[in-house]
This record gives C-alpha cells, structure tokens and sequence, in this order.
C-alpha cells in the first residue's frame, strides 16, 4: 500500500515524494456492474497485484453504472478497463485481464520484449 | 421545386414516418421532412466532406430551433477544437454547451496506450453515451467517426457485434441519432458500418472536376419514406449547409399573364403583351460591347423605380464597378442598393462548380425573395455544355417555380451561327433579343431584334438601338434595297430622302402655282367675256328701247294726225 490517497487530482503529483512515486502502483479497475466479465477482471487483478505488486500498489474500482460521470475523465471505452495512475504515465489495459502477461506489459511492470507474442 | 414530389403523395404517406428535422435547408425538402425520427442514420463520405459540419448543424437547430437537445461524441476533435472549427459558422458550441443544450464528449482512442487482455465489451462507450444523453435530455446524437473504433481496437469481430448493439440501443433510447462513417473504396464506408445503420443512409461526395469542387448529396436508402434520389449539390459557407433540391419533376410552374416592362422604351413596344411576361425566362445575347449588361441595368432600374426588388447576380464585373459603368449610359443603381431593393451576387465563375453556384444562386433567392433576377452573363460559365445546361435549367426552374422573371445574358460567338451553348440554353428561354453588331461604312452601329417570345405577338424588325447618357434608345432601321442601312449611312440614307421629299414638294409647288396662275388667266378671259356680253346686252337693249320709244312716238303722231284729220272733217 502506499500514502498516495486515492481520491487526489492529479495536480498533487508533484509533491509526491519521486520514489514513492517509481515504486507506488495507483490502479483503478472501471466495470460496469456485477458481470461475469467484472468478477473476473476483478479476481485477475487482485491476484496478480498480490504476485507482482505485493505491498506497492492500490486498486480502486469504479462501477461506471453508479458513477456514469467518471467514464470521460479517463477516456474509457471498453470494459472492464484497468489504468494505471501511477506512476505516470497513464497506461490503459482493456479486457478481463485473463492474460496476466499482457496485463503486465500493459502496466510496465515487465518490459515488452521479455513477453512473446 | 421538390415539394412537387411530396405533393404527389397522399397525405397519409406523407406523414407515416415521423421525422427529424435537420433544419438544413433544401435537405428536409429532398428526405420529406428530415431524419427518421428515433433511428439512427448513416452519414458517409469521404475526408473533407463535410459529415462533422452537418451532423452539427442538425444538432445546432435541434437545440437553437425545435427545443431538442444534442450530444455530439467526437473521436476525432476535441471540444475545443469542435468549438472552434464550427464557429465560423455561427455556432456558438461553447453557450450550448453552458445552457445545458449541448454535450459534446470527446472519445480519445489510441491503440498505442492500450494494451488488450483478455475479454472485453463497449460498455464504456456506452455509459459515456448515455450519460451524456442523461445530462441534457437529450433528442438527437451524433457519433463522428465511430470507424475510429476499428483504428483503436483490434478485435474487429467484437467491434462488429457492439455495433450492431449500440446501434440497436440508441434506437431503444429513442434518439435520432447520426453515425459519420469514412467512405471505402468500393463500398459506402471502411467498415461496412452501412450494414447495421440501414434505416437512412447520406452519401455525401466532393467531386473536383477540372479543379472546381462540387460537394454533392445523395439520399442512398431511407427505409420507409420516399425521397429525392438524385445528386443534390450543396454549399457550406458562412451561412452553413444549404441543399439544393434540383429539377422539380413537372413543369407545373404558375405562369401569369402579368407583364414586366423591359426598362427599355421601345422594347416593351416590340414586344406584344408590351413586356417580358412575369416569371418567364428572357436570354439577351449578343457581341462584345453590345450593351448586353445595359439591357439587363435598365430592367434592373425599372423594377426597382416600380418598389419591386431585384437581384443581380454579377460573374464578370463587381457591383461597384457596374454601378459606375451604368451611370454612364443614364442608370443610377445606388439608390437602390442603398434602399435595399437591389442586391449584388457577384462570384467569379470559376470560384466554384456549377453545382456551387447554383446552390448559392438558391440561396441568395431563398433570401432576397426578388421579384426580378438578372444573370450577367451565362457565358462566363465555361464547361461542358451539357453540364451548362442542367445548370441553367435548374437556375431556370427555381425562378420559374417562384415566378421570378430572369433576365440572362450571353456572349455570343462574332460568327454568324449560334454557338453550342446558345442553342442548348435557347429551349429554356421564353423570350430571346439578340443584339447585334452592323459593320458598314467603316463603322459598327448596334441592331436588335426578338428571336423569339413565347406566348405573344412580336415584332419582326430589326432596330436600331443607341446607348446614350439618357439610356438606351430604340431607333427606326432604314431598310433599303442594298440591306439595312444604320449609323451614317442611316442618317445619310435619311438626308437623301428629305432632299427628295423637298424636291417633290417643290415640284408640286410650283406645279399649282402655274395651275392658280392658269386658273387666274382663265378667269379673268371668262370676266372679259362676259363683260363683252354684258355690253352687247346692253346695246341691244337700248336697241329694243328705241325701238318701242319709236313705236310709241309714231303711234302718237298717228293718234296726232288722226286727231287733227278728225277736226278739220
């Protein structure tokens, strides 16, 4: 877990101590309702964060049919959607997140070319 | 114009699907009314076309003219930017947007910053939607480009499928909704999108043909209406899109038996109905310097002197310009251009297509409502003639639908025979003066006569005519055995005659003054005649006198003697 608070604009960044900001993963997961693929989106995430992000990471997940308003902000398209809002810069995985290779690709916590295709 | 093909339908047809109106002018004539209400319609073209102006547009008038909201879903312009490119137009995006009339959200995908795992819908997408929907009550939507999706997302079998959801779902919210596509190479869209949007489908076109760009319409399908299902042209220019609605399909124009005076003395005489019939087509044609533009100013004056407004549509010279060269020959437009009756078009030709001009012809109709048109000149159009024809035609129709009298002018080739284009244009055309030159004597002199004019008695002479500073002025042509003399040779030809007429009146002078002189001497012979017979007379009665007097006397004497002889018996 880290002291950056969920619900800071993005404006604070900057007086965010910069290593806690290198090591500190802020993610949100945008779903839209119970569906099955929300359930799984949610279960992948908290599972691989636990493998790879243990102790350095938040997830906040937003139900789009609560908060409607929140979809533009993040230019959210398809769901489930999972960003990344720290560290900058802002990275988006789309999907149920089944391919836990993909998903770390996606959030840079492995480099691209140590995943084959 | 089109409305004829509305009129054409029951009535109960006419109203079996209701529809949106785009406020786009001439666009709800063509689809009878608008959009499909509650249904999505497919807008494609290619890049450039104007789709992002249009979809506005309809958005714009929802909200500003028949109290719908709007939300405009862009995925290729910010808001600010949306805001900014449509501004020209008038559209002030911003104050919608503030009043709560208007929301525009900007849908930004980029397949770079998106990595993809695993299973996933559009949900998002339409949660935006529908929370955009929500937040100004919206009635009308537009998605431009949803293709951006398929640029964004590599799961196009997915993209497919949410589509066709989407599409299906926006039907359900009840929004009239209009989905902007790119056009593919050989099918309406990249994407085959027409494939789900099937209810209405536009086709708008750009089409450069020798460097004039025409933007051009079409009605593809509209499920369950009729429509127009030509090619219309339209325009985008500061006033925003106007359609024009081409050829209407009859020729039922009302037709008066009113005329129009020609401005000029001595044409309306030429003329039998004594002018041009009003809402009738009149083609003035002639040589370089023939006072063709003359001919159309003077009609022009004489509206405006009668309070009739006027427009002048002007393809060679600015209005300024015109002003000027007209005051020359007696014609002072600036009163009324002041006054407002009178307003100028002018355009070089080769600004835009035909089509261009014609919407913009349209509209400028549409707007000044004028009584009379004047076109100066029909020449400066240059292209094929069949294109120059369709044009006219249509030109010729809107001001005939609208009994709007027209006044054309052409430029006529120096050789003998009508050039290509006169002929194609002379159908349309109810009454036809040529003007011409006469080259004689080493001089030009100008001569007029009437083709033709339908529906009336014409005059068959060729005339003379003068352009003065008092105006243009009609003069009797000597016709004489070597031809049409004119000019000099008029005036010469005219001085001769008068010789002869003063030698022939002196003649006849002189001719009764010997007649009365004669007479004189006659008279005075019978007078002295007489007087010989009067004295005769006399003589012989003084004779016959005498006569008695001796008679009386002798008798006397007699009765003297017979006395006396008595006495002495």
């Amino acid at each position: 877990m880290t002291n950056a608070d969920p619900h800071d604009h993005d404006d604070s960044l900057q007086a965010i101590d910069e290593a806690a900001v290198e090591e500190s993963y802020n993610l949100r997961l945008y779903v839209a309702g119970q569906t099955p693929k929300s359930l799984a989106a949610i279960a992948n995430l908290k599972s691989m964060c636990e493998e790879h992000l243990a102790g350095r990471y938040r997830i906040e997940v937003v139900d789009l049919l609560v908060t409607p308003q929140l979809a533009a902000g993040d230019q959210i398209v398809a769901l489930p959607t999972l960003v990344r809002r720290l560290p900058p810069p802002l990275k988006r995985v789309i999907g149920d997140l089944s391919n836990t290779e993909r998903v770390l690709v996606g959030l840079d916590i492995v480099p691209r070319a140590a995943v084959p295709e | 114009m089109q409305k004829n093909i509305a009129d054409t339908l029951p009535e109960d047809r006419r109203q079996m699907l209701p529809k949106s109106p785009t406020g786009i002018g001439g666009f709800d004539d063509v689809t009878l009314g608008g959009l499909p209400e509650g249904r999505p319609s497919l807008l494609c073209g290619a890049a450039g076309c104007g789709k992002t102006i249009f979809a506005m547009t309809y958005l714009v008038n929802g909200a500003l003219n028949y109290g719908e909201h709007g939300v405009f879903i862009a995925f290729e312009e910010r808001a600010s930017d949306l805001a900014a490119n449509v501004g020209s137009l008038g559209y002030q995006l911003t104050e919608l947007v503030a009043q709560k009339k208007l929301a525009i959200d900007h849908v930004h995908i980029e397949r770079a910053e998106i990595e993809e795992s695993g299973e996933y819908d559009l949900e998002g997408l339409f949660v935006r939607i529908g929370h955009a929907i929500d937040s100004v009550g919206a009635r009308r939507v537009v998605i431009d480009t949803i293709e951006a999706l398929f640029a964004g997302l590599s799961d196009t079998a997915l993209l497919r499928s949410e589509l066709r959801r989407l599409f299906a779902w926006l039907k359900d919210r009840g929004v009239t909704a209009i989905i902007t596509a790119e056009r593919g190479a050989g099918e309406l869209t990249r994407y085959g999108i027409e494939e789900y949007v099937s209810d209405c489908v536009i086709l708008l076109d750009n089409r450069v043909v020798e460097q004039v760009t025409t933007r051009l319409l079409r009605v593809v399908k509209y499920r369950g209406s009729a429509h127009g299902t030509n090619e219309y042209p339209f325009l985008i220019d500061a006033e925003g899109i106007s359609v024009l609605p081409i050829t209407s399909a009859t020729l039922a124009h009302r037709i008066s038996t009113e005329t129009v005076p020609t401005g000029v003395e001595g044409l309306d005489e030429m003329l039998g109905a004594k002018g041009y019939y009003r809402g009738s087509s009149v083609l003035i044609s002639g040589l370089a310097g023939t006072g063709k533009s003359t001919f159309g100013a003077a009609f022009v004056d004489a509206a405006c002197r009668r309070g009739e407004r006027a427009l002048f549509f002007a393809f060679e010279e600015s209005p300024d310009q015109i002003v000027r060269n007209m005051r020359s020959v007696g014609i002072d437009l600036k009163p009324h251009v002041e006054s407002g009756l009178l307003c100028f078009e002018a355009a070089r030709p080769s600004l835009y297509g035909f089509e261009m001009h014609l919407a913009r012809m349209n509209r400028d109709i549409e707007r000044h409502a004028p009584d009379v048109v004047v076109v100066d000149p029909i020449s400066a159009f240059r292209g094929l003639a069949f294109e120059i024809h369709a044009t006219l035609l249509r030109l010729v129709d809107i001001c005939k639908s609208k009994g709007v009298t027209t006044v054309f002018t052409s430029l006529s080739n120096s050789g003998e025979g009508m050039s290509e284009n006169e002929r194609s244009v002379s159908s349309l055309m109810d009454t036809w003066i040529s003007l011409g030159d006469v080259e004689a004597n080493g001089e030009r002199n100008r001569v007029l006569y009437l083709l033709k004019s339908r529906g009336m008695g014409h005059s068959k002479q060729l005339r003379e005519y003068l352009l003065s500073s008092t105006g243009i002025h009609l003069v009797d042509v000597y016709i004489g055995p070597s031809g049409v003399l004119t000019g000099t040779a008029r005036l010469v030809q005219e001085a001769r005659e008068l010789d002869a007429t003063l030698t022939r009146r002196q003649a006849a002078e002189r001719r009764s003054r010997e007649l009365a002189r004669k007479r004189t001497l006659a008279e005075r012979q019978i007078a002295e005649m007489r007087g010989e017979l009067d004295a005769q007379e006399e003589e012989l009665r003084k004779v016959i006198e005498q006569e008695e007097e001796r008679e009386n006397m002798m008798g006397k004497e007699r009765a003297e003697l017979a006395t006396i002889r008595s006495a002495r018996t």
